[in-house]
């Protein structure tokens, strides 16, 4: 269906090929995924496909591309509309009319598709995508998954052999990507279409893939079943992380099939378990406690060699945000109803629930851009009211990272930003830029903030709150654009802050980055807390929350690859 | 799939003739009963006419407006028509001449140097100024009122949609543009947080720079992506068409915008024979017409859904242009009773021809299908903090 022969492609401003070589074969009826770092080239291989690169963005390109007979070098993107569907990253960033029924319609409309076909087709794809309830919906008042589905009906309706879609549910929380997920698994096993996808958050994908494609950041392209492909693909989802390191063939690529692998080493641990539990049982048994066995377990608080290392005990830290029954309303809407949160030095916490839960609300009041309603919002230790700080004051007790990073960079390049950024909290010259090699090494100063990549403007932005030492840090969706290296590197940064004595709360959907990170997890739902605890005890028993490594071992309490490592190693080898 | 069978598709056309059914009538229709209306108001300034006009306006509107946001700027056409009335009377307080001898209040004048003898500053002001001004506000006013009907009865999208395909390419441009303004001010705002959080102004003149440049880059970063998906969508398709049929349209396009310009020139000016220009102005208008007709032939795209042009389509563009050609009769035939009279001041007279031809316009009130209920039209069940909005990845 998609065929590349000795495609070599290199953009006008750069030197090296983006693409380099690539000869590819994806078959009619195949979901093929792109597996790759970030900025690998991913994106510009999907491009080929519908002819934007080199067509749109221009560019050199060597070779052939054809999709469905249709050779990209004579057939402009517009003219490929009705063979290839092609759905980026943002689909609010591709919408051309202001409801959703007529956005189906749109590109039925520019191709000339008859009337009636028009009016036939919509009402199928409405059908198919769940979008019928919503049809005569502005766009704009569409939830993220909701667009995400219309977004991929609008280039469904005009009929397309091929399917491209670019990081469809990376922007998505849980229960959204489900929705989209559901959506694509459709098309493919009962329509049979061709699928060619990029996703961040290959742990969504993966087990439903039929190829993987990698591509490495020196351009060059491979491909081949997924359980093959993953042993060494350059970014790995937990599960096949574990796999891989455990020397399981074939590569397990979904719990399911993880579970099974590790039955054995589950039933050992259990009965090692209980053999502990009964030793530490019988010593501190008294006779009414026999009486109430259940009530005795102490389900979480067992010794064990592998038990995950929490921060020292936070009782004794000094607290440095407290919100008490705060309550925001705008206009009719309850974004918080009465929450309450303390935040203590050396903690990080995960702020976890649906979008519009009141995360960001919460972060807001934290800061100061939202006064609540009802109810006290204090930070610092003397407990002052941040909507009444501004300036270098507020720089110097709370720093915000928003969800775009980016919005807090202004300047030129990355040497201005760290000058500017010092200038702006008193510090020493050299501050920023100091913070900015510990997090990301290496940045070229002379970068403009735009051209760095996602993990490179996090760290940046990081810095520059960080310059100004204030003891409270808040992330809103923090991981969002990042790899698993990336995720990993940002972890053991948030660790180091915590050490160092800082307060984090970061508000995220990324279950993985809780697990490695978060020593505490507060859970909102409806703008109120509905959990509040210890990641493990709050995480491992939830469906939604836990991370792919609990899913695995339950009932372990291992919450990432690292420590399941250890715990195996131990198991084998007790001594 | 097969397609529907002949009987079906005609069973389906009956039903949806009906007036009863409800459903969007054509924004041609609104707006050509509007355009009826503001033509009936620019012919007088007589207060009781006016003010049937508006009345006639309010009704239909209140009777047919859909339940959509953008049917409702009818009320704050009606504030800015107010406002228009005020400063048309504070003008004539001030600056005016004084009218009649019924001084109602005697201003302060000032004495303006030789070179403006023309002008005149405060002074005594009469009640014949004061209805006077008041009349002439009244009729700007009124010709608001029907722009903004006709807004608030037909989206604007939607007319868009409607027009000739030669010129669709210009109509998406203008919807994309429609919506890339509530994106920028949402943008902004998010801008301006980022500022605060690094403690840099966000008010007065700083703070609008400091903001400017980051929001205008995310507009050009969103504008390249649309560009990029509307183009694999296949915008600007377009069917082979011979030169010579390109040629043709070129000429007959330009040609019949130039005749257009030239015959409205002549008909304002009167310099040449009248019927030399009203043959210029139609001869261009029927030029560019073939012109635009002969551009659509190349655009190969399809409508969907478009909306129908019937019976109650032409009962309400027809009502509308009665009115218009009505008031025009009767200012031709009494034109004594169509200006509001002042001195001596008397009742305003309420001739027939026009009142019949402006309550004919209230026709459609009856025979315009009404709006269809959209009862999802609710916010989303996710809403999104208004102080830190939701944005795509970069």
């Amino acid at each position: 269906m998609i065929e590349f022969s000795d495609v070599t492609l290199t953009y006008t401003a750069r030197k090296t090929p983006t693409l380099l070589d690539v000869n590819l074969h994806v078959p009619e009826g195949d979901l093929a995924l792109l597996v790759g770092r970030t900025g690998s080239g991913k994106s510009t291989l999907l491009r080929c496909i519908n002819g934007l690169v080199p067509h749109f963005t221009g560019g050199r390109l060597v070779g052939k591309v054809t999709v469905a007979g249709r050779d990209t070098r004579t057939n402009p993107p517009r003219e490929l509309a009705d063979v290839v569907g092609f759905v980026q990253q943002d689909p609010t960033n591709g919408f051309v009319t202001d409801t959703v029924e007529e956005e189906l319609a749109y590109g039925m409309e520019t191709i000339g598709v008859a009337p009636q076909t028009m009016r036939r087709r919509v009402e199928e794809v409405l059908d198919l995508l769940g979008l019928a309830s919503i049809r005569h919906r502005p766009l704009l008042s569409l939830s993220g998954g909701q667009r995400q589905r219309t977004a991929i009906g609008s280039v469904l309706t005009t009929n397309p052999a091929v399917l491209v879609l670019d990081e469809p549910t990376s922007a998505l929380d849980p229960g959204a990507a489900e929705e989209v997920l559901a959506a694509l698994q459709r098309l493919v096993l009962d329509l049979g279409m061709t699928i060619v996808l990029a996703e961040h958050r290959l742990e969504r994908v993966i087990q439903y893939a039929d190829s993987v494609i990698t591509v490495d950041s020196d351009g060059r392209v491979t491909m081949g079943p997924p359980a093959e492909m993953m042993i060494d693909a350059p970014v790995q989802p937990p599960v096949v992380e574990l796999g891989a390191q455990l020397g399981w063939r074939p590569l397990p690529l979904s719990v399911r099939d993880a579970r099974r692998r590790s039955a054995a080493w589950r039933a050992d641990w259990s009965a090692q378990h209980a053999a502990h539990h009964a030793a530490h049982h019988a010593a501190r048994q008294t006779a009414q406690q026999a009486a109430h066995p259940e009530k005795a377990l102490p389900t979480r608080s067992f010794s064990n060699p592998w038990k995950i290392k929490r921060s020292p005990d936070p009782d004794e830290s000094p607290s440095l945000a407290e919100i008490r029954d705060v309550v925001v309303r705008y206009g009719p809407l309850v974004a918080l109803g009465g929450a309450d949160l303390t935040l203590k030095s050396g903690e990080i916490v995960a702020l976890m629930g649906r979008n519009g839960a009141g995360k960001s609300t919460l972060l807001s009041c934290l800061v100061g851009l939202i006064s609540p309603n009802r109810g006290t919002a204090r930070i610092g230790l003397d407990k002052v009211d941040p909507a009444s700080l501004s300036g270098r004051e507020l720089l110097r007790r709370v720093g915000l990272v928003p969800q775009q990073a980016g919005d807090l960079l202004y300047e030129e390049s990355v040497e201005a930003e760290c000058s500017q950024s010092d200038k702006d909290c008193d510090a020493a010259v050299g501050t920023t830029r100091r913070l900015l090699d510990r997090f990301s090494p290496g940045v070229d100063p002379e970068t403009h903030p735009r051209d760095l990549s996602e993990g490179q403007r996090l760290a940046l932005a990081l810095s520059i709150v960080l310059a100004a030492q204030p003891p409270l840090i808040l992330l809103d969706e923090p991981t969002r654009g990042l790899d698993y290296p990336g995720k990993a590197a940002f972890a053991a940064t948030l660790r180091a802050l915590a050490q160092d004595g800082h307060g984090v709360v970061m508000a995220t959907h990324d279950v993985e980055l809780v697990a490695e990170a978060a020593s505490r997890v507060v859970i909102i739902a409806d703008g109120e807390v509905v959990a509040d605890g210890p990641t493990a005890d709050v995480v491992v028993s939830s469906p939604i929350f836990a991370p792919q490594v609990s899913k695995i071992l339950r009932p372990a309490p291992i919450l990432t690859v690292g420590q399941a490592l250890a715990a195996w190693s131990h198991l084998l080898d007790p001594t | 799939m097969p397609e529907p069978t002949g009987a079906v598709q005609q069973g389906l056309d009956r039903s949806r003739s009906s007036a009863r059914i409800p459903r969007y009538l054509h924004p041609g229709a609104w707006w050509l009963w509007a355009i009826g209306l503001a033509v009936a108001a620019s012919q007088t300034t007589n207060p009781a006419l006016l003010m049937l006009i508006l009345v006639v306006v309010g009704f239909v509107v209140q009777a047919r407006r859909p339940d959509a946001p953008w049917a409702r700027s009818f009320g704050f056409f009606l504030k800015l028509a107010a406002l228009v009335v005020v400063i048309r009377v504070l003008f004539q307080v001030v600056l005016g001449e004084p009218i009649g001898n019924l001084v109602m209040i005697n201003l302060p004048s000032v004495k303006l140097p030789d070179w403006l003898a023309a002008l005149r500053l405060g002074g005594p002001f009469t009640v014949e100024s004061l209805v006077f001004a008041f009349c002439n506000g009244l009729r700007l006013a009124v010709l608001l009122a029907c722009f903004g009907a006709a807004n608030s009865l037909a989206s604007a999208a939607r007319l868009l949609k409607a027009m000739p395909p030669a010129l669709y390419e210009i109509g998406v441009a203008v919807v994309v543009a429609m919506t890339f303004a509530p994106q920028l001010v949402s943008d902004l705002t998010r801008i301006r947080t980022a500022r605060r959080l690094r403690g840099r102004p966000t008010r007065g003149l700083r703070g609008l720079a400091g903001s400017a440049a980051p929001v205008f880059d995310g507009a050009l970063d969103r504008a390249v992506s649309l560009a990029a998906t509307m183009d694999a969508r296949g915008y600007g398709r377009s069917a082979r068409v011979s030169v010579r049929s390109r040629r043709l349209n070129a000429i007959l396009t330009l040609g019949g915008m130039v005749g257009v310009c030239l015959g409205v020139f002549g008909v304002m000016q009167n310099q040449w024979a009248p019927g030399f220009s009203l043959m210029l102005l139609v001869v261009g208008l029927l030029a560019a017409m073939a012109g635009l007709w002969l551009g659509g032939k190349r655009a190969v795209r399809t409508r969907y859904r478009p909306d129908p042009w019937r019976t109650p389509e032409w009962a309400v563009a027809g009502s509308g242009l009665a009115a218009g050609c009505l008031v025009i009769w009767g200012a031709w035939s009494q034109p004594e009773a169509m200006a509001i009279v002042v001195t001596p001041l008397s009742w305003p007279a309420l001739p027939l021809i026009p009142t019949l031809g402006i309550l004919l316009a209230l026709i459609p009130a009856v025979v315009a299908p009404s709006p269809p209920v959209i009862g999802s039209s609710s916010p989303s069940s996710e809403p999104t903090s208004p102080v830190l909005p939701k944005a795509g990845p970069q």
